[in-house]
């Protein structure tokens, strides 16, 4: 039921979503941390052999991994710095006295990401194919699967981050955790080159998972179920705990 | 029926009582100011009634519906001015304007309400290169953008210059006129005596008094008269012609403790004139807003922490502007 004098809610969600990813392409650190980043190192390595031997076939292994980082730098990184200082800037609860309903702002917010990272998938796709990749056997379902499962995760994480700490804390934990799991799930730095102890970790990380679940699904290795239901727990998980400890203002 | 009613309305973070057994009603058409120093409740109060807060007792209502379960029916007839914020950084002035309104199914035309509030020429800077004042005023336009009803304003002109607090009481008054409520909490003591029809006071959360201003000024300070005039003036004599206790309260303003009729006052001034000494102004009768609230807020204990904003030309002598005004009517 729509309030009297409240506009539907498919024109404010849709008026919402459309200023939030405008504002999203508009910060300069959102676009460097969303695009360049992951367009950079997908040409980086798979044109210097750091981490592979010089007769591997080093965009095949390495653009799965860079997808992966793109959806983890959007919907984890991205959502936890914007919604963190829209916390703290007094956004979400002066939103919260108009028609805009919680529901209807996540809604757009969640439109926002998702348009942002097909556009990635877009960019970067096109760059692969041009530095050599080949679609071939690529299971492009599956692959969508585990980044809408990816996604609810880390997009939980984000806003529980983001609904719990201070801002300038959440932007240094959201960037150093970027970091740290850039380098311990598989992304860039091939998983069978680090120690064991931090190849079980990284199984069990929703960054870990979704690496392995686009190397199954789009790259050459072979795909079993569990990185799945790492991320179908992960995903069930943090958006819970998000509600629960999540603070308007 | 009052757009607003408050009833015994308490609000205690923990231990803390922000607010204690607080009642009132505003009506359709009425400017209220909720007055206090700093830390008096005025801010909890109105977020009750925005629905950002529960109260721990007693009863809202606005427009007859409770602020937090009648939630989705209620925002959207209120408008709301945040203290400060509650703007993305990076949005551009128009933009802003234009995401509120799509909230509402019969928004204001947001380059008219940018002409209203002086941001016309503004109209794609972002918020952040926005000046304190020019946020103000978008606050303020983004309040107003969906039509409300009502209108909740926390501390409107702070950090605005003296032009946009001109414009910010013009507007106050023109919703007031097109029969909009708007609820107005301040410190600014000049600002409430001027735009508002009711004012309360409110000290440690409780409700020291409410009335017109007018009221509020004539009550109890109808036995003396005030003058400003050179410091030092021998007040034993003064005192001796007026038949009258005399003080020199601070340098160069005087207190008089008797009646201010036409004749006593035409007796100081012809002492005043005998002695050549010039009359800086002169008030009799009515109190200022300030006296009533150092006065009301005094009788709760310790000093209230206030802030009292003035006019830049304001001195120590902190009366002058107004009742040199006033003295100039006579």
């Amino acid at each position: 039921m729509i309030a009297t004098g409240a506009a539907s809610t498919s024109s404010a969600v849709k008026a919402q979503a459309l200023m939030e990813l405008k504002l999203t392409l508009r910060r300069g650190e959102s676009v460097l941390l969303t695009f360049l980043i992951p367009i950079v190192l997908l040409a980086f390595f798979s044109q210097v052999d750091v981490f592979t031997d010089a007769n591997e076939d080093r965009i095949t292994s390495l653009f799965p991994g860079i997808l992966a980082l793109a959806i983890m730098s959007t919907s984890f990184v991205s959502i936890a710095i914007a919604t963190g200082f829209e916390r703290q800037m007094g956004v979400l609860k002066r939103l919260g006295a108009t028609p805009l309903t919680r529901r209807a702002l996540m809604v757009a917010k969640t439109c926002a990401v998702v348009v942002v990272q097909l556009i990635q998938m877009v960019v970067l796709g096109v760059e692969a194919l041009l530095l050599g990749f080949r679609f071939d056997g690529a299971d492009i379902a599956l692959a969508l699967v585990g980044a809408v499962l990816a996604t609810i995760a880390f997009a939980g994480l984000g806003l529980l981050m983001a609904g719990s700490l201070p801002a300038l804390t959440t932007l240094a934990a959201a960037n150093g955790l970027y970091l740290l799991l850039l380098l311990i799930s598989g992304m860039v730095i091939p998983l069978d080159q680090l120690p064991e102890f931090l190849q079980s970790l990284a199984a069990i990380l929703p960054s870990g998972a979704l690496t392995e679940l686009f190397n199954g699904s789009i790259g050459t290795t072979t795909l079993d179920f569990q990185p799945f239901l790492v991320l179908a727990l992960w995903a069930g998980a943090t958006p819970l705990l998000a509600a629960k400890w999540f603070r308007w203002e | 029926m009052p757009v607003i009613e408050v009833s015994n309305l308490s609000i205690a973070y923990g231990d803390i009582r922000a607010v204690t057994n607080l009642s009132f009603t505003a009506n359709s058409g009425e400017v209220l100011a909720v007055l206090g120093p700093n830390g008096a409740g005025k801010t909890s109060t109105v977020e009750c009634l925005e629905g950002y807060r529960r109260p721990t007792t007693g009863e809202v209502r606005v427009l007859g519906l409770d602020p937090i379960a009648d939630h989705a029916l209620l925002v959207p007839q209120i408008g709301v001015m945040l203290q400060t914020g509650g703007v993305y950084p990076g949005i551009r002035v128009l933009e802003a304007l234009e995401l509120f309104g799509s909230f509402y199914s019969d928004p204001a035309n947001p380059n008219e309400l940018l002409e209203r509030v002086g941001l016309t020429h503004r109209r794609t800077s972002t918020w952040r290169q926005l000046s304190g004042g020019e946020q103000q005023r978008l606050s303020l336009a983004l309040a107003l953008i969906g039509k409300p009803q009502v209108a909740f304003l926390d501390e409107p002109t702070a950090g605005i210059d003296l032009q946009g607090r001109q414009l910010v009481r013009t507007i106050v008054r023109e919703l007031a006129e097109q029969g909009t409520c708007v609820v107005l909490t301040t410190h600014d003591l000049d600002e409430a005596e001027r735009v508002c029809d009711r004012v309360l006071i409110i000290d440690k959360g409780h409700l020291i008094t409410v009335g017109t201003p007018g009221e509020l000024m004539a009550a109890g300070g109808s036995r003396e008269i005030r003058f400003g005039a050179p410091a030092g003036i021998d007040v034993a004599a003064l005192g001796k012609a007026m038949l009258a206790a005399v003080h020199e309260h601070s340098p160069g303003e005087y207190v008089v403790d008797i009646d201010p009729s036409p004749s006593n006052i035409a007796a100081l001034t012809n002492w005043l004139a005998e002695m050549d000494l010039p009359l800086a102004d002169i008030r009799a009768g009515r109190q200022s807003l300030e006296d009533v609230f150092m006065r009301m807020t005094a009788i709760t204990g310790e000093i209230p922490a206030v802030k009292i904003e003035r006019a830049p030309q304001g001195t120590s002598r902190n009366r002058q502007p107004r009742t040199r005004r006033r003295a100039g009517d006579q």
